[in-house]
């Protein structure tokens, strides 16, 4: 928590949250890492390789960082005190994992990891997110997309061809079904290739709207995490 | 709102003629869109997580994940309830007993509070949990107290810091130290001046505390410090509520403690590249750890 400029603080910011311990960094904010990467993956990965960065690497066992983001991977919240045993539980549920102290190189904020996800159908997914204190997290990329997602808002990510108009007819369906867009962000490595759009809500968004935008020509693939 | 000055917190307290802990309550109820007993409610449902914690931390203590620390909750708490004749009175060391108990729950990956941050999580719950055996108040009553903590730890973050990486130790068990002082002094019948000169005269004593984690772990020296924290707490309390004020304004205490963190170097802002840290035994620890 930054106390250089003043801000509109919750009292629950400060008697809150309710957490597994030791570091809301390196322990509530793994979790919720981990919590996101389901969320893209849509299902418990066959397979996942952990690339932890920078203090991350270097401190994981001793901050649980590990069973933390194992445990945000099997879906559990925060304050779950069965996170100290996810090895346990990850291995009950047949995914093979492997942690990595690596150098993701320069550039990435000293408690990054990178999730590299083998699912059932054979596919590879990649998340890589950091924990930049007091349990906030930011994802900052997606298959090796540049993103910003800080999971605080109902998203919606999409894939989808970059063509004039698509954003339009996506938004559009929001607006039928009366969802209001609080930020947005597109994210593509080059012209009328694949780009990223990152939505993010004030409500949740209903499946049908999901549905819809899911069956527009140009849309490749869409995700809605809900607050994470 | 934005609320940057504890002479702000003692205004609204004036305004809507009672305590901090109630203004407080009418200002999240404000700013979140609900009703104020949607408030108290969800602080009550907080309040009884760090009882929880106090429970496991005494009952069924534990090592921590990095192994360093456990059990120490428990064996002063035993201390404290056999014939031993404690110097410092059994108040003082059974709320230390407790703020030991939850750091070390927090260090074995158990369900905590973060208060304001994880590393200080035992000092506000030991401190109230005193207080409310002492007192019988109920969870509501201490619900209110965990309102006055709240509004010194949202002034404290906006003047200064409540980052361990920002601001050293001081930040957090010395910002979670003088958020429980102010509600002791609240809880325990003080005025609302009282209450910000308790927080002055714990945040002039833990000026310039570094944080100085052994093998970067929330371990050593970070469960002790929640005892101290929690002492603190109720000597100034105490001296705040016997009237004795603070020759500096809270405020002034408040941004300079702020600079102070600022001018700390690097080394001992939780980087563990000092102090504690860097002791022959600190280095022989993080290789045993870490290898």
């Amino acid at each position: 928590m930054e106390g250089a400029c003043m801000n509109e603080y919750s009292c629950f910011d400060m008697i809150g949250p309710v957490m597994v311990g030791p570091s809301s960094s390196h322990t509530a904010g793994a979790v919720r890492l981990g919590r996101f990467a389901r969320a893209i993956a849509q299902e418990l990965p066959q397979k996942v390789e952990f690339l932890l960065h920078g203090s991350f690497g270097e401190t994981y066992k001793g901050h649980g960082t590990d069973l933390a983001l194992l445990g945000g991977l099997l879906g559990m919240d925060t304050d779950d005190v069965r996170i100290r045993n996810s090895n346990q539980l990850a291995e009950e549920s047949g995914l093979q994992y492997e942690f990595i102290a690596t150098d993701l190189g320069e550039g990435y904020h000293a408690n990054t990891a990178r999730f590299v996800m083998t699912l059932a159908d054979g596919s590879v997914k990649t998340v890589t997110g950091c924990s930049i204190g007091g349990g906030k997290v930011l994802i900052t990329e997606l298959d090796g997309f540049p993103v910003e997602i800080e999971g605080v808002y109902p998203t919606i990510v999409d894939t989808h061809l970059d063509q004039p108009g698509v954003i339009h007819k996506i938004t559009g369906v929001l607006v039928n079904y009366q969802v209001n867009i609080a930020a947005m962000k597109v994210f593509r490595q080059e012209r009328n290739s694949v780009a990223y759009m990152i939505i993010e809500t004030d409500q949740d968004v209903p499946k049908q709207a999901l549905f819809e935008i899911a069956a527009m020509e140009p849309v490749l693939e869409v995700k809605f995490v809900k607050p994470f | 709102m934005v609320i940057g000055s504890v002479e702000a917190l003692i205004q609204l307290a004036r305004e809507c003629g009672g305590t901090i802990g109630q203004a407080m309550v009418k200002q999240e109820a404000a700013q979140q869109q609900i009703p104020e007993k949607d408030v108290l409610a969800q602080m009550e449902e907080n309040w009884r997580v760090m009882k929880e914690s106090i429970a496991t931390g005494i009952q069924r203590p534990g090592r921590s994940k990095g192994g360093l620390i456990g059990g120490d909750g428990r064996k002063l708490y035993d201390y404290c309830h056999s014939d031993a004749e404690l110097l410092a009175g059994a108040n003082v060391m059974e709320a230390v007993s407790y703020a030991l108990a939850v750091a070390e729950v927090n260090a074995a990956m158990g369900r905590i509070v973060a208060c304001p941050t994880a590393g200080s999580c035992g000092i506000v719950p030991g401190v109230l949990k005193k207080i409310q055996e002492l007192d019988h108040l109920t969870d509501g009553e201490i619900a209110m107290g965990l309102m006055t903590c709240a509004g010194f730890g949202i002034v404290i973050a906006n003047r200064a810091s409540v980052s361990g990486a920002v601001g050293g130790c001081q930040a957090e068990c010395g910002a979670a130290s003088a958020m429980a002082a102010a509600a002791a002094v609240e809880l325990r019948g003080g005025t609302p001046e009282q209450a910000g000169e308790a927080c002055a005269m714990v945040l002039k004593n833990v000026m310039g505390l570094v944080c100085d984690p052994v093998a970067g772990l929330v371990e050593v020296p970070c469960a002790k410090r929640n005892a101290m924290g929690a002492s603190l707490a109720m000597v100034m309390a105490d001296l705040a509520l016997s009237g004795v004020t603070s020759v500096i304004p809270v405020d002034e205490v408040i941004t300079a403690m702020g600079n102070v963190g600022r001018s700390l170097p690097e080394t001992l802002r939780e980087t563990a590249r000092g102090g504690l840290a860097t002791t022959p035994t600190g280095i022989a620890l993080n290789k045993k750890i870490f290898g």
